[in-house]
């Protein structure tokens, strides 16, 4: 379960170019739940992921994941908790080490790093066939640098990275903002199937209303750094791109002037 | 050059791999342009030096010079980790401090240790083969050994750690890499390795000398550019490797630019040909790649 409480983050606080990022944001995620999160650019959502992730300490509030409160504990304290998909897909790997190293590592997320060798026999036909779930034949190029894959292949592989040891919340972020769309939608797909079959509790963070209404649980809007709208099923399910629109209308009073919210 | 010139110049080569592996560790493991290896260098040579002179087995006091050489990584890190400070100008604050901590270790700029033994003696009693070509022999399996540990640490979940912390950070902290923890015990492997080389310095040359850091670096990392341009290739082990070739390439070629009579030059020529040749081999594979930048 994740819980966020009062969670308020101010960006050079004094200065003339403070932001105020969120403002007081109370949002409770139960275990199991695939929760997608949308809002227009500088509405917060970033840095909401950010907050969880560790990568920005909050000003206020509190940060609870599995029970844990992690508000300031940093990255790499929190890793064994919180595991995690970045939107560039250069970013969630080495690209100069092997498929199956970056894969080793991630498998020991959360451990005690030792000095055992990292892909022994059993290890490596493990994580071999893992990488086979994927479909995409990077079984038998397991020793192939990173690097040599495409965008799509790395963030499939990133995927399997962030499901190979256990983790209280699953972050994406944008994971397939950077994709063509035949590699998105394949991308997609397999992030419903990994977090079905993990029962993993998940935060998505997207651009797309479509993707944020199609895939998940339940909607959560973020604007000027607060919840806009909070949705999950019945009423969820009956929500088109358009009543998500004239919503934000409604509750604004003010017009969408972020084409790339209202797209795809 | 003479037979006795070339096997000195691979013994010299040899002593210089441990600070060529040392250099790969730090610049290209850890991507962490560190400079410290110019005091541990001499560091580890004083050290050698004051211990077999004061009646220690030399193999006690080879590892207490790659001590030594650990902590002054482990400052490096710490201005760096700790403080925040540049890595290379963190690493430049210990090499300073290191020219005056030298001179207290030995308590004077330069220590000759003449007849003592060394790690090398034993083996050199017997005529046959002659001492020069000896040397380089109980040098090449000392080197050897230091491969091997050093593939075969990069290789477990802690080496792949610290891969991961010098390719992408950021990826490693997500991964629950104490990033910061992999800069100290980089830094400490790296340093201790070079100190190791500064030991054998010492007992090959039989003195220790303040002055024998400088350019450390420099002769570091042309060993691993020599070694990346002749084996290229990502595998850790033929990267190691090559550091070692590189290392004895590069005294071999330094050897035969000076005892080259038509060049016309001296041993006080050497840093000029020194830096030559890193220029020209950091030059090389630029060219080949079709000028492009790295």
């Amino acid at each position: 379960m994740i819980a966020v409480e009062q969670l308020g983050v101010v960006f050079g606080r004094g200065t003339p170019l403070e932001k105020r990022a969120l403002a007081g944001v109370d949002l409770t995620i139960p275990t199991g739940t695939f929760v997608t999160v949308i809002g227009s650019n500088g509405a917060g959502k970033s840095t909401l992921l950010g907050a969880l992730a560790g990568d920005v300490i909050p000003t206020e509030g509190r940060v609870v994941v599995g029970g844990v409160d992690v508000t300031r504990r940093p990255t790499a304290r929190r890793a064994r908790l919180v595991a995690r998909v970045f939107q560039d897909p250069l970013a969630g790997s080495c690209a100069d080490l092997s498929i199956a190293e970056n894969l080793a590592l991630a498998d020991a997320r959360g451990h005690v790093r030792g000095l055992r060798l990292a892909l022994p026999r059993r290890r490596r036909e493990r994580l071999r066939e893992r990488i086979a779930g994927l479909g995409l034949g990077l079984e038998k190029r397991l020793d192939d640098r990173m690097g040599l894959l495409s965008g799509g292949q790395r963030q499939s592989v990133a995927l399997v990275m962030a499901t190979l040891a256990k983790s209280e919340v699953l972050l994406l972020d944008e994971h397939t903002a950077a994709l063509d769309p035949g590699m998105a939608e394949f991308v997609m797909g397999l992030t419903q199937k990994l977090v079905a079959e993990e029962k993993l509790t998940t935060l998505m963070v997207t651009h797309s209303m479509r993707q944020a209404l199609d895939y998940g649980d339940r909607t959560i809007m973020l604007h000027e750094g607060r919840i806009l709208l909070d949705v999950e099923g019945g009423s969820r399910h009956d929500l088109s791109v358009e009543d998500l629109v004239a919503m934000f209308r409604k509750t604004r009073g003010q017009t969408i002037d972020d084409d790339a919210l209202l797209m795809g | 050059m003479t037979s006795f010139a070339l096997w000195g110049a691979i013994e010299t080569g040899l002593v210089f791999a441990f600070v060529g592996i040392g250099v790969y560790l730090a610049f290209r493991i850890l991507d962490f342009p560190d400079l410290t290896v110019d005091g541990s260098f001499p560091l580890g040579g004083a050290v050698t030096a004051v211990l077999i002179l004061g009646g220690w087995n030399p193999w006690a006091a080879m590892a207490a010079a790659a001590v030594a050489g650990a902590l002054a990584g482990l400052v490096t890190a710490a201005l760096n980790v700790w403080f925040r400070i540049l890595h290379i100008l963190a690493s430049i604050l210990t090499m300073t401090a290191l020219y005056s901590i030298n001179i207290r270790v030995m308590d004077r700029p330069n220590m000759p240790i003449m007849n003592a033994e060394t790690v090398l003696t034993p083996f050199l009693h017997g005529t046959t083969p002659p001492a020069y070509i000896m040397r380089p022999i109980v040098l090449a399996v000392l080197v050897a050994i230091a491969v091997a540990l050093v593939v075969l640490f990069l290789a477990t979940d802690t080496g792949l750690a610290m891969r991961a912390t010098g390719a992408n950070k950021r990826m490693a902290r997500a991964q629950g890499v104490r990033t910061g923890g992999m800069v100290f015990l980089g830094l400490a492997l790296s340093n201790a390795l070079v100190a190791v080389g500064g030991s054998l310095f010492t007992q090959t040359s039989r003195f220790a000398d303040v002055t024998a850091g400088v350019g450390t670096i420099v002769v570091g990392l042309a060993a691993v550019i020599i070694g990346e341009t002749l084996l290229p290739g990502r595998r850790i082990l033929v990267a190691v490797i090559g550091c070692v070739i590189g290392s004895v390439i590069y005294r071999v070629a330094v050897q035969f630019a000076l005892s080259a009579d038509f060049l016309g030059l001296q041993a006080s020529d050497l840093r000029l040909v020194i830096a030559v040749l890193v220029a020209v081999a950091l030059i090389l594979p630029r060219l080949r790649r079709g000028g492009s930048s790295t």
